[in-house]
């Protein structure tokens, strides 16, 4: 017995063992129609060639490792940015399975999320009964204050109309008729995350500020000096919302961050669950219609949003998830007019160091090249972050970027010296990227934790930026935007870079000659 | 004037695209701008407008392209006669995919993209039947105000008539969706007019026109042009003339239906002698063993 209950091993060590190793090649000789290892060594070493990446740049009705997820999932991380509200997903019991697991994979935190649970029946007949049940259900269960409906693939195709069925869950007493329950169309094979994000946030707006679905006036904007901010789809929205504040703070603006889940995804360990937590509070997103203007920090994420508060008579301000220095820069100069505010000495000495620190490290990132993938307005934060280390964002890819997006990225090239010999890639998956990896390799990788296997199959060491990030603990409670940002998003990747030229300087007399233990 | 949103159901083979483009044209002829959405996988709804044998219709132009949103406005809006605006949803081939589906995502890209700006009418033609939500999305809160349904005098077109009801009732308790009125295509079937009449009392609603029967509709479809166009001065094109007159009227005067049920259609059609009443011991019986019997 190679198991034995004194000693129990993990399955990565158990299935090293003779009994094992013998059972799963007998497996594959037996029952998996196995190749030639020397045909599948030419035909892997085929895939890395020229020839294959042009290939698989001709590919069009497949997709290999998209890197990006569906509409509900951003509806989901809006809902559950706003004050004791249960987000409901209108569709099928395991895509709500799937939104709740991914996101407690990254923050390491449970998250509250309920599907309407339509089966054939549903599909055959509507999801009405589920709606009309569901909101009874979810109302009385959890006690929230607020539900926000998206829906999924099955209820969109069937063309559910959500308006509808609320309202008719009303008049069936299934909740109060005054209950708020903002609601948006989320179809998960339309666009990405940042589109359900998008879709949710205009529709949780849309129901406080014109009028709750036609049962009450429209609000009136009377404009004062508050400032809206809205962070847009984002992994290190802990540490970044929390960074935010402390900077707002610092400054002196009055601010409605609409959305923030920085506190019920990262709840103290203290004996007491809290299903909800923190959140804007429903008075202040409805009140958010008065604000002087709203800034949005992820231009790709509020691409409906936006305009429409514009047309509720705000000015509007959208960057590209700004990290580093002349990124936090411009949203802090932006802000400060916004505002009508001073910088505060306080902010100029972090951005001071932040500069100092860069200089300190340069020699090591100078020069170097890196693919980033991620989210579009990550990946052209990332990519200005390189550019001004003087590092090479060689390929920058999203697959759900536009060619807009693209067009932009160009124009962010064009503006530096060391983006001559960068391209970037809308809408190509993480298959194109591994050809890239192979046919023009780069130093580093910077994506999500998928990014792992590209680092194993290529050899380009990953640096982990990005959602989800699974196999690394708590990087979501650290911020990546603002100057202290700029300086945790250098000192990740410096420390890879280390540790690569550790690890490939470490033999004695044969890579290590100096025995440095200085870099 | 603020946007006036209809829409056109009825039973296939009715004649709704004929008598809705006919309509309209009349209307556009008032001075409505108008904008045209078809919803019927067929889509015939604007060739009489187009002079076009069919339109390419946004999900054709959008499999082509790879996606709805690689697609720009004037793509798929087309400008017939008197700058009425065609917009064709078009959808799967048949037996394949999902039609209704094809109709939100038309619809919203047209909203989207800025289709209903600058116009005074939005009509939707639909087919058939409401037999699924996609096909109910122009009976959505903030679309179609009013519902025009076309029948005749046959069973099945008022079976439709009534079906289509339900359809309405269904949304009209939560939304904004009335019934407009019925609007007769003559089919020559006894005692037509009186039967509409009766079943659109029935309904709570009004026989908004009967359109008489006249060939001159057909010597004008084959030449891919309305009536109002071919034969503006033909009694036809008046009938339509007076038609979009009493639809343009209509505004805000819709109604929650009432539809009835299968045994009331019946009743219906024995009160005005249509149908004898039904002798059960015959049901099924072919008619060599009713003449033995």
């Amino acid at each position: 017995m190679p198991q034995n209950a004194d000693n129990v091993l993990d399955h990565f060590e158990l299935f090293r063992g003779p009994e094992y190793q013998r059972m799963l090649a007998e497996k594959k000789q037996l029952f998996e129609n196995p190749v030639d290892p020397a045909e599948v060594d030419r035909v892997r070493e085929w895939a890395k060639t020229e020839e294959y990446k042009e290939k698989n740049f001709e590919r069009s009705a497949l997709v290999i490792n998209p890197a990006k997820a569906c509409q509900p999932l951003g509806a989901v991380f809006v809902a559950v940015g706003f004050e004791r509200t249960l987000p409901f997903v209108h569709g099928s019991q395991g895509c709500v399975a799937y939104y709740r697991s991914h996101f407690s994979r990254h923050f390491k935190e449970p998250t509250s999320c309920v599907s309407s649970s339509m089966t054939e029946d549903a599909a055959v007949f509507g999801g009405l009964n589920n709606m009309v049940d569901g909101l009874a259900n979810a109302y009385s269960m959890y006690k929230p204050k607020m539900i926000a409906v998206s829906t999924t693939c099955m209820a969109e195709v069937i063309g559910d109309d959500l308006n509808a069925f609320i309202k008719t869950a009303k008049e069936k007493e299934s909740l109060p008729a005054e209950f708020d329950v903002p609601f948006a169309h989320t179809p998960a094979f339309v666009g990405s995350h940042i589109t359900g994000y998008d879709n949710a946030m205009k529709g949780v707006l849309e129901h406080f500020w014109d009028g709750k679905a036609g049962t009450t006036e429209k609000l009136v904007r009377v404009p004062n000096n508050k400032i809206n901010f809205l962070g847009g789809f984002d992994g290190y929205t802990v540490g970044n919302l929390r960074e935010i504040k402390r900077i707002f703070g610092l400054m002196g603006v009055d601010y409605t961050i609409l959305g923030d889940a920085s506190d019920v995804w990262d709840t103290p360990t203290d004996g007491t669950f809290r299903m909800y937590d923190g959140g804007t509070t429903l008075e202040d997103a409805a009140n958010a219609v008065h604000a002087r203007a709203t800034i949005s920090m992820q231009q790709y994420c509020t691409e409906k949003t936006l305009p429409w508060i514009a047309g509720h008579g705000q000015e509007v301000v959208a960057f590209n998830h700004p990290i580093g220095v002349a990124g936090t820069d411009e949203f802090v100069m932006e802000v400060a007019r916004l505002a009508d505010v001073e910088i505060p000495d306080e902010l100029a000495k972090e951005r001071g160091r932040l500069v100092d620190a860069i200089a300190d490290s340069s020699a090591h990132i100078h020069g170097k090249k890196f693919a980033v993938y991620g989210d579009p307005d990550l990946a052209y934060g990332l990519a200005a972050f390189l550019l001004e280390l003087g590092a090479e964002p060689t390929h920058v890819l999203a697959t759900n970027g536009s060619k807009a997006w693209a067009e932009k990225m160009q124009a962010l090239f064009d503006s530096s010296p060391f983006g001559a010999n960068c391209t970037a890639y809308p809408g190509k998956d993480l298959w194109h990227m591994r050809s890239l990896l192979f046919t023009e390799p780069v130093d580093f990788l910077i994506g999500n934790t998928y990014g792992k296997y590209l680092e194993r199959d290529t050899g380009t060491p990953l640096i982990r930026i990005g959602f989800p990030i699974f196999d690394r603990h708590h990087k979501h409670r650290y911020p990546v935007w603002g100057y202290q940002g700029g300086l945790n998003v250098l000192v990740t990747i410096l420390d890879r870079i280390f540790e690569h030229i550790d690890a490939t300087t470490n033999v004695p007399s044969k890579t290590d000659y100096s025995y440095d233990i200085i870099r | 004037m603020s946007l006036r949103q209809i829409a056109f159901y009825g039973k296939g083979g009715i004649g709704k695209s004929t008598t809705s483009q006919n309509t309209l044209a009349a209307l556009a002829d008032l001075g409505q701008r108008i904008l045209i959405v078809g919803c019927d996988p067929k889509a015939d709804s604007t060739r009489l407008m187009l002079h076009a044998k069919a339109q390419d219709t946004i999900l054709s132009l959008a499999a082509e392209a790879g996606s709805v949103e690689d697609l720009e406005l004037e793509d798929v809006m087309k400008i017939g006669y008197k700058d009425i605006r065609c917009v064709e949803s078009g959808g799967p081939e048949p037996g394949v995919g999902c039609a209704g589906r094809g109709v939100i995502t038309s619809i919203n890209f047209l909203e989207e993209n800025g289709a209903y700006e600058d116009i005074d009418y939005v009509s939707y033609d639909v087919l058939g039947d409401v037999v699924c939500g996609g096909f109910a999305m122009p009976i959505r809160e903030n679309k179609a105000q009013e519902i025009y349904i076309v029948m005749s005098g046959e069973m099945m077109a008022m079976y439709a008539a009534n079906n289509i009801s339900k359809g309405i009732l269904k949304y009209a308790n939560s939304g904004g969706v009335r019934l407009g009125g019925l609007v007769c295509n003559e089919r020559q079937t006894d005692k037509e007019l009186e039967l509409a009449e009766s079943l659109a009392k029935k309904l709570g609603t009004q026989l908004i026109h009967f359109v008489p029967r006249d060939n001159i509709v057909q010597h004008a479809e084959l030449r891919r042009m309305t009536v109002i166009e071919y034969a503006p001065d033909s009694k036809q094109a008046d009938e339509y003339r007076q038609l979009a007159q009493k639809i343009h009227n209509n505004a805000g005067k819709g109604i929650i239906p009432t539809p009835i049920s299968m045994d009331e259609l019946e009743d219906l059609l024995m009160e005005h002698g249509i149908m004898k009443s039904v002798d059960e011991s015959q049901v099924g019986l072919t008619a060599a063993a009713l003449a033995t019997a």
